[in-house]
């Protein structure tokens, strides 16, 4: 199912034309346990410009409560179409999300950043919760988050 | 229908319904609270020196934020870390934790999810479509038993389980309706099944290209006061191009940061404004006396699960099961039943049991099921019914005039109409006397002519059935026993014997109130609940019929109290004329709905002689809160056969009572409580001017020369017994 919506994932979210190499790619964000609902969590990235690129994953289903992922959601206006068939369940406190998609070469060491924006019901929204630069060198080390992201990695 | 409609959902979503009005009830008291206890904000403040005061305190906030109950939060960054608290408005300064109360967030989720998720969401809003449903069945319910929907609020009577449950309902109704549709409306916006969601971002103009205009000295934040602020986001200082964004009431605002002017502004879409309102409305949040209002009513929910399933398993309990029903199709003889507590089933398997003894094949269904193309061998079709309030068709025969109206042809099978009621009402049999009405008129053949049988007299069923069974050309003897409530022993705890010297023998005897469980307290079933005016059937040792007495007393008085004239050659007067204190003797209760005084504060004029003072007796001593009672006591010698004779005078004083008038008919005068009547005259007519009520209980013959004497009496002023009959204000309780 992962798989799937990986290949999903490259077909809809990063077509960047002339991408032809591309690599499987682990995210694991693991959570704090902040005391609160279910996060959602949107995984996007952007070029060095600051630009956005595209949409790895979108954790949480209802779309009226994107608009807490204000990072996200200004770059994209709120266009659903951004994520579709990446889309999954929110992501409870303590809990730990993992997912495997394949990325092109081409993303890595080339300025290129990935951002986690981050909200939970009654509590602050937290726009890059966490913002790593996507590097083969930096592939397992993991990164803290500023509000909600206790851990986050990506491994190669 | 309507039944039905109210029925299955109730029963199916009661256990949910249980759950989320306790959890909702609960959460209607954290808005309140908030209300309290948020910090006041000093009047005119605005959201320019608000932001100032907090950035003064925080250099690096991020958003603030306004709850609807006043509350303001404020989340920045300090030393690397975000941090959240509650801010009071006077300082800018934190004063308390913004984290999420955990008890409050558990058990908002278990009122919307049950703790479940979506799958828990599609639950809980099934079960609030149950309870709109539920509401508004129950509402047409209530309008129906009052009598229409002007009489909301007229009093109910009953058993207690199914008081209580209108009783709650009339009040808990606006505010369940409110609750249920309400939440129907959030589940379908959560589920973005509604238009409802935010408006994408809007294009900006052009950013001045600044930074660091001081928040105290914009336009924009300055004409904004706090209590319309709903939130204030502050932009990157390393970004030009971002904007502050103020959310408030009107909509929300793009600010440039080096200018403090309006770069873009979008408003909330209508969808949005009625969205809000709604889970204002729901939730209590921005509205918390309403939130408790509509906990309050919420609290009400188990109690009508309760009492309901209380009713559901009455009426089950009430309906006799029929051995040996025929199908519809093989039936020479089908019996259509129109019951509402069950009784007249009771009747209709007398009668099933009676006929298939006699050979025939026989079909017993509710009217309801009426369906005459199925009736294929038949070629008897008997009613049965009982009347529902003002004539109304009982809950068995449903739909069924309609059905009849639009007959045609007439079926071939030859027809028999037997009313159940009680002649203490007005509308006595008027439901069966329609059906009866509408067949002939629809050309059909009756078999037996219309007859009623009254307040369940078997004597009147046995003469009835004698006559049907000429028609159809059989001996049927109906040998109805309605079966017996369980019989109770009571003990004698007091007697008290009057009338000897006038060779009446009368004694009021005293039982302790026997042993009830919990459920026939809450069903009212028996010895549960009982007023003056019920009846007390005693089965007396060797025959198995029983004989009933007027109860002079309530269960609130905490006995059991009848009055008894020894008949000669009475056996059941004979033996509780015998019993000492410490003898017990087998008894039941019957209700008795038509011979109660009621609630109200109008007059009642009591009238009675002999033992008929038992009843008008308990009314008295009922009488806590001071209505007006005028007694006329007919007796044979005041010192003889005076009942009640102390008791009345101690009544008097007390204000429980009005005003007595005795009338002796021994001694050198006689004297008869129509006499009395008479004298009183004008006093009489006032009272009945005032909405007075008569009630009269004793012997045939008394009753009558008081009916006689009245109709002379009120003939003046253009009344009759009849007329207040009609209207429910005289009624009698003879034998």
């Amino acid at each position: 199912m992962k798989s799937l919506l990986a290949i999903l994932a490259v077909t809809t979210a990063l077509t960047i034309p002339g991408l032809a190499m591309a690599r499987p790619v682990t995210l694991t964000a693991t959570l704090d346990n902040y005391g609160g609902n279910g996060a959602y969590l949107a995984l996007y990235v952007t070029d060095a410009q600051g630009a956005y690129v595209g949409s790895l994953w979108m954790a949480g289903a209802k779309s009226k409560y994107y608009e807490h992922l204000s990072g996200w959601y200004d770059a994209t206006g709120g266009n659903t179409a951004e994520i579709d068939g990446i889309t999954g369940a929110s992501v409870g406190a303590g809990r730990t999300l993992e997912i495997t998609l394949d990325l092109a070469d081409s993303l890595f060491d080339a300025g290129y950043k990935l951002h986690v924006d981050a909200a939970v019901e009654d509590m602050r929204d937290s726009p890059n919760d966490v913002t790593v630069p996507l590097t083969t060198a930096g592939a397992g080390t993991p990164a803290r988050g500023r509000r909600y992201v206790s851990s986050f990695a990506y491994a190669l | 229908m309507i039944r039905m409609l109210h029925r299955w959902p109730g029963l199916a979503a009661a256990l949910v319904l249980i759950v989320l009005s306790l959890s909702g009830a609960a959460l209607a008291l954290f808005p309140a609270a908030d209300r309290l206890t948020a910090p006041q904000v000093e009047a005119g403040l605005s959201a320019a020196s608000l932001a100032d005061r907090i950035q003064a305190a925080y250099p690096q906030v991020e958003q603030i934020r306004r709850a609807p109950s006043g509350k303001i939060t404020a989340y920045w960054f300090e030393d690397g870390a975000p941090q959240a608290a509650v801010i009071d408005p006077a300082s800018g300064r934190a004063v308390a934790s913004a984290d999420p109360n955990q008890f409050e967030r558990w058990l908002t989720n278990l009122h919307r999810s049950l703790l479940l998720g979506d799958g828990g969401r599609i639950v809980t809003a099934a079960a609030a479509a149950a309870m709109l449903v539920l509401a508004l069945s129950g509402a047409a319910l209530v309008a129906r038993r009052a009598g229409g929907w002007r009489r909301w609020f007229t009093p109910m009577r009953g058993p207690l389980a199914g008081r209580l449950h209108v009783e709650i309902a009339r009040l808990a109704v606006a505010g369940l309706l409110l609750s249920s549709a309400t939440a129907l409306w959030m589940t379908a916006s959560t589920f973005d099944l509604l238009p409802d969601g935010p408006a994408s971002p809007p294009l900006l103009d052009a950013a001045s290209g600044r930074t660091g205009a001081p928040v105290a000295t914009m336009d924009m934040l300055k004409r904004t006061p706090v209590t319309e602020l709903r939130s204030l986001s502050f932009p990157d200082p390393a970004d030009a191009q971002d904007t502050f964004i103020l959310k408030t009431d009107a909509g929300t605002y793009h600010l440039d940061q080096g200018t403090g002017a309006v770069l873009a502004s979008s408003g909330l879409s209508g969808w949005q404004r009625v969205s809000e309102t709604i889970y204002m409305l729901h939730t209590g949040q921005g509205a918390a006396a309403l939130g408790l209002v509509l906990g309050v009513m919420a609290l009400g929910v188990p109690a009508l699960a309760g009492t309901g399933l209380v009713l559901w398993l009455a009426g089950r309990r009430g309906r006799p099961r029929i051995r040996g029903n025929v199908a519809a199709g093989q039936a020479g003889t089908v019996l259509l039943v129109g019951s509402e507590g069950g009784s007249t089933w009771g009747f209709a398997a007398t009668l099933h049991a009676a006929l298939s003894r006699a050979g025939q094949a026989v079909h017993v269904a509710p009217m309801s099921a009426f369906d005459p193309a199925r009736y294929r061998q038949a070629r008897h079709i008997v009613i049965l019914t009982a009347t529902y309030g003002n004539g109304d068709a009982p809950a068995s025969a449903r739909g069924f005039l309609d059905r009849l109206k639009f007959l045609r042809p007439a079926p071939a099978a030859s027809l028999a109409v037997l009313g159940f009621g009680d002649r203490g009402f007005p509308a006595y049999c008027a439901f069966a006397q329609a059906v009866a009405g509408t067949a002939r008129a629809a050309g059909w053949k009756m078999a037996v002519p219309f007859d009623t049988v009254d307040r369940q007299s078997p004597q009147d069923f046995a003469r009835w059935g004698r006559s049907l069974g000429a028609a159809m050309g059989l001996e049927l003897e109906l040998d109805h026993r309605a079966a017996l409530p369980a019989a109770l022993p009571l003990t004698l705890v007091s007697r008290r014997d009057y009338g000897a010297q006038v060779q009446a023998p009368t004694a009021i005897l005293r039982f302790a109130l026997p042993r009830v469980t919990l459920l026939r307290r809450l069903t009212g079933h028996g010895f549960g609940r009982f007023t003056a005016g019920d009846l007390l059937g005693i089965l007396p040792e060797g025959p198995a019929a029983p004989r009933f007495y007027s109860l002079a007393s309530g269960r609130r008085d905490g006995f059991v109290e009848i009055v008894v004239r020894k008949q000669p050659a009475g056996l059941c007067s004979g033996q509780l004329h015998e019993l000492r204190p410490g003898d017990t003797v087998r008894a039941f209760l019957r209700r008795n709905p038509g011979f109660r005084a009621g609630r109200g504060r109008a007059p009642l004029i009591l009238i009675g002689a002999g033992t008929g003072i038992g009843p008008l007796a308990g009314f008295v001593r009922a009488n806590a809160g001071r209505r007006p009672i005028h007694l006329f006591f007919g007796m044979r010698h005041l010192r003889s056969d005076f009942l009640y004779g102390r008791e009345l005078a101690g009544w008097l004083r007390e204000g429980r009572l009005r005003r007595l008038v005795a009338a002796c008919s021994r001694g050198e005068r006689p004297y008869y409580v129509q006499d009395a009547l008479r004298r009183e005259a004008a006093e009489i007519v006032q009272l009945i001017g005032k909405g007075a009520r008569i009630m009269v209980c004793g012997g045939r013959d008394m009753a009558a020369g008081v009916s006689a004497a009245l109709a002379d009496i009120l003939e003046p002023a253009g009344l009759s017994p009849a007329l207040l009959k009609a209207e429910g204000r005289y009624v009698e309780d003879v034998y």
